[in-house]
């Protein structure tokens, strides 16, 4: 109460000329809306900039765009002959990210159903930091901890593991996954209202029943808009792919190999002394430009499924 | 009775087809125990994850360690210059990103446009831009930050060839256009990573002051921005506080839009201006951590304890202003 009276007795200031006080609001005001255009411009800023590069790439004598879009062989580093055929970046990229959401989905799912219907208070005190934690590790840590942790225990386990293996980096980004997809989902289950559940419990169902074939159905909208969200950030994961997955870019299934993700070309190619104007400078703004269609289009699905597929409860 | 009667059919449903009392028992014991195996599999992968890198330090973690500067040779290898980097680069990146952020904020809050139709759908543009912006991978904007704040777009010069220079290199008021590699590009290219946060959290925090201080504001003549200035923001800091440290948190861990926008380098000088090239924690980190040396991880373990501690003070700092100063508003 005194806050509120201690606050309004400040409000007019001191006194001030009407035109002047307008001039004023109506500048704030402005300065705000240019605030957020710039959310905007930075949006365009993104679409435009990648996009003309990536037509100047295409537009190169060496590059053909059926051959980028439908190739299956990416060497713009090696050989008198480049080859620019993306599939076996994105074959990489998705080797790493099915690995990750094999990790993350199912492990996410049941602690968020755990947390959200069972977990007693002292678990959930410390398992809701753990995955807080948990989630401000940065990435590059992840991708130390899969370089000489995971790398040596797969080895250990399995000879066929090469030093860098898309399955130890996949495992590294599902643990860097696990706390959006537990939070996001918990989040899903949380809005679900009581009375649905009370409503199954009086019929005698028990907390499996309840958890399983009523709170989760109906939530279902919201676990799919986190498992996408997931998704997307594990498709444009950059560190622990760069450390631990290799760059040999390489169309092949097998989590065992060396192979190379979208994103990890991005970074050989600026890291590498590569001309800023040859083709393979120019490849990876095309490359940007697919992995920013990917993963805006999986983020914009997301929203799509949560608001349209909501139910409402009162 | 007859609302049992009615049930029945729904319970049926419910458990499919009909099961035993004892096997729908069982199985919610087995399900619990599942649940409980999976839930402490996040906690042991956080022990495994923390006391694997502690091991790795092997004596490498002393308190020269931070003052040391990269070495050729892992004994003599510091993280200074990365340190000061990071600082840097944060600074730069908070003078920004808090201002656009939160005025972006109070903006989509507080300023709900009423009457105009395409101020209406500007409003709600920005608002869907800003999820979307939230869902872009940092490489992404370390790229946009490569075109814009370090070559300019190629339209004004180049860092070699700039269209605009101030003072030299040496002093420490050096300003060129283009900003060429330098602290400033890292700063504003991070600021482009965490605005969405920003924006996120300073939302939360404004929708979060209930509207009867708003009303009682504008019920004694105050003018919105007075409103503003005076009731919402005000009420609202704490939370915002706590939003910005935690974006600030995720600035200093980002390590791939660093890279591309510093590119390869061996720093062991501290940037003199805003201009000249940097590293930062993480990206040095990454230097070590590629190198094939055995030593050298144990150097990159070392900054990793050090990066660590630094984000847990930057946690612990945000958790204390949550706690001190959150007092519920209604």
């Amino acid at each position: 109460m005194s806050d509120e009276s201690a606050s309004s007795r400040r409000l007019p200031g001191r006194p001030r000329s009407k035109p002047a006080q307008r001039a004023k609001e109506r500048l704030i005001q402005l300065s705000l809306v240019a605030c957020g255009l710039f959310s905007i411009l930075t949006t365009g800023t993104i679409i435009v900039v990648l996009a003309y590069e990536a037509i100047r790439f295409f537009g190169l004598d060496e590059v053909s765009v059926t051959d980028f879009f439908f190739g299956t062989e990416w060497t713009p580093l090696m050989g008198s002959e480049k080859h620019f055929g993306i599939w076996p970046l994105i074959s990489g990229t998705f080797l790493v990210t099915g690995v990750a959401m094999l990790v993350a989905l199912p492990l996410g799912l049941i602690t968020a159903i755990y947390l959200s219907e069972y977990a007693p208070k002292k678990l959930r005190s410390v398992l809701k930091p753990t995955l807080e934690v948990l989630a401000g590790i940065p990435t590059v840590v992840f991708g130390f901890f899969a370089l000489t942790v995971i790398t040596p225990g797969l080895q250990f386990l399995h000879e066929g593991f090469e030093i860098y293996n898309a399955f130890s980096a996949g495992v590294a980004v599902g643990i860097m996954c696990l706390p959006i997809v537990t939070s996001l989902t918990e989040d899903a289950l949380q809005a679900v209202p009581r009375a649905l559940r009370e409503g199954a419990y009086g019929l005698g169902a028990t907390r499996f029943d309840v958890s399983i074939k009523i709170v989760v159905p109906a939530a279902l909208s919201g676990i799919v808009a986190a498992f996408l969200l997931a998704i997307a950030r594990a498709i444009g994961e950059t560190m622990i792919v760069t450390l631990a997955a290799g760059s040999s870019p390489m169309f092949t299934l097998d989590p065992r190999q060396s192979i190379q993700t979208m994103t990890a070309y991005m970074v050989q190619i600026f890291l590498g002394d590569v001309s800023n104007f040859g083709a393979e400078y120019l490849s990876s703004y095309a490359v940007a430009f697919m992995l920013f269609v990917i993963t805006f289009g999986i983020t914009v699905v997301g929203q799509k499924i949560r608001t349209r597929f909501r139910e409402e409860y009162q | 009775m007859s609302s049992a009667a009615g049930a029945l059919p729904k319970a049926r449903r419910l458990a499919g087809r009909p099961v035993s009392t004892s096997r729908r028992i069982l199985l919610e014991r087995a399900f619990v125990i599942f649940c409980v195996l999976s839930a402490t599999a996040s906690v042991a992968i956080l022990a495994l994850l923390l006391g694997s890198i502690v091991f790795q330090t092997q004596g490498y973690l002393d308190a020269s360690f931070l003052k040391k500067v990269p070495s050729r040779f892992p004994h003599k290898a510091g993280m200074w210059p990365a340190i000061v980097g990071s600082v840097a680069v944060c600074v730069s990146c908070a003078m920004f990103a808090l201002p656009i952020g939160i005025g972006t904020a109070v903006f989509l809050e507080e300023y709900r446009p009423t009457k105009s139709r395409w101020m209406k759908r500007l409003h709600s543009f920005v608002q869907l831009n800003i999820s979307n912006l939230a869902g872009v991978p940092s490489i992404v904007y370390g790229i946009i930050g490569l075109t814009a704040f370090v070559e300019g777009f190629g339209i004004v010069g180049s860092a070699q060839d700039p269209l605009l220079t101030i003072g030299s290199e040496s002093s420490w008021y050096f300003f060129r256009l283009p900003f060429g590699r330098g602290v400033l590009a890292g700063g504003l290219t991070l600021m482009l990573v965490i605005l969405p946060i920003v924006i996120i959290s300073a939302q939360e925090a404004l929708r979060a002051v209930p509207d009867s201080l708003r009303h009682a504001a504008l019920g004694l003549g105050a003018t919105r921005w007075q409103m503003v200035s005076q009731v919402s923001l005000p009420s609202a800091i704490p939370g915002i506080m706590t939003g910005s440290i935690l974006a600030m948190s995720r600035a200093i861990g980002e390590a791939a839009p660093m890279l591309v926008i510093s590119g390869a380098v061996y720093i062991t000088f501290l940037p003199r201006n805003v201009m000249e090239s940097f590293t930062v924690m993480p990206l040095q980190i990454y230097e070590w951590a590629k190198l094939p040396q055995k030593e050298f991880h144990h150097v990159a373990a070392a900054g990793i304890v050090v990066l660590l501690v630094v984000l847990l003070a930057f946690n612990a700092f945000a958790v204390f202003i949550r706690q001190k100063f959150h007092k519920p508003l209604s």
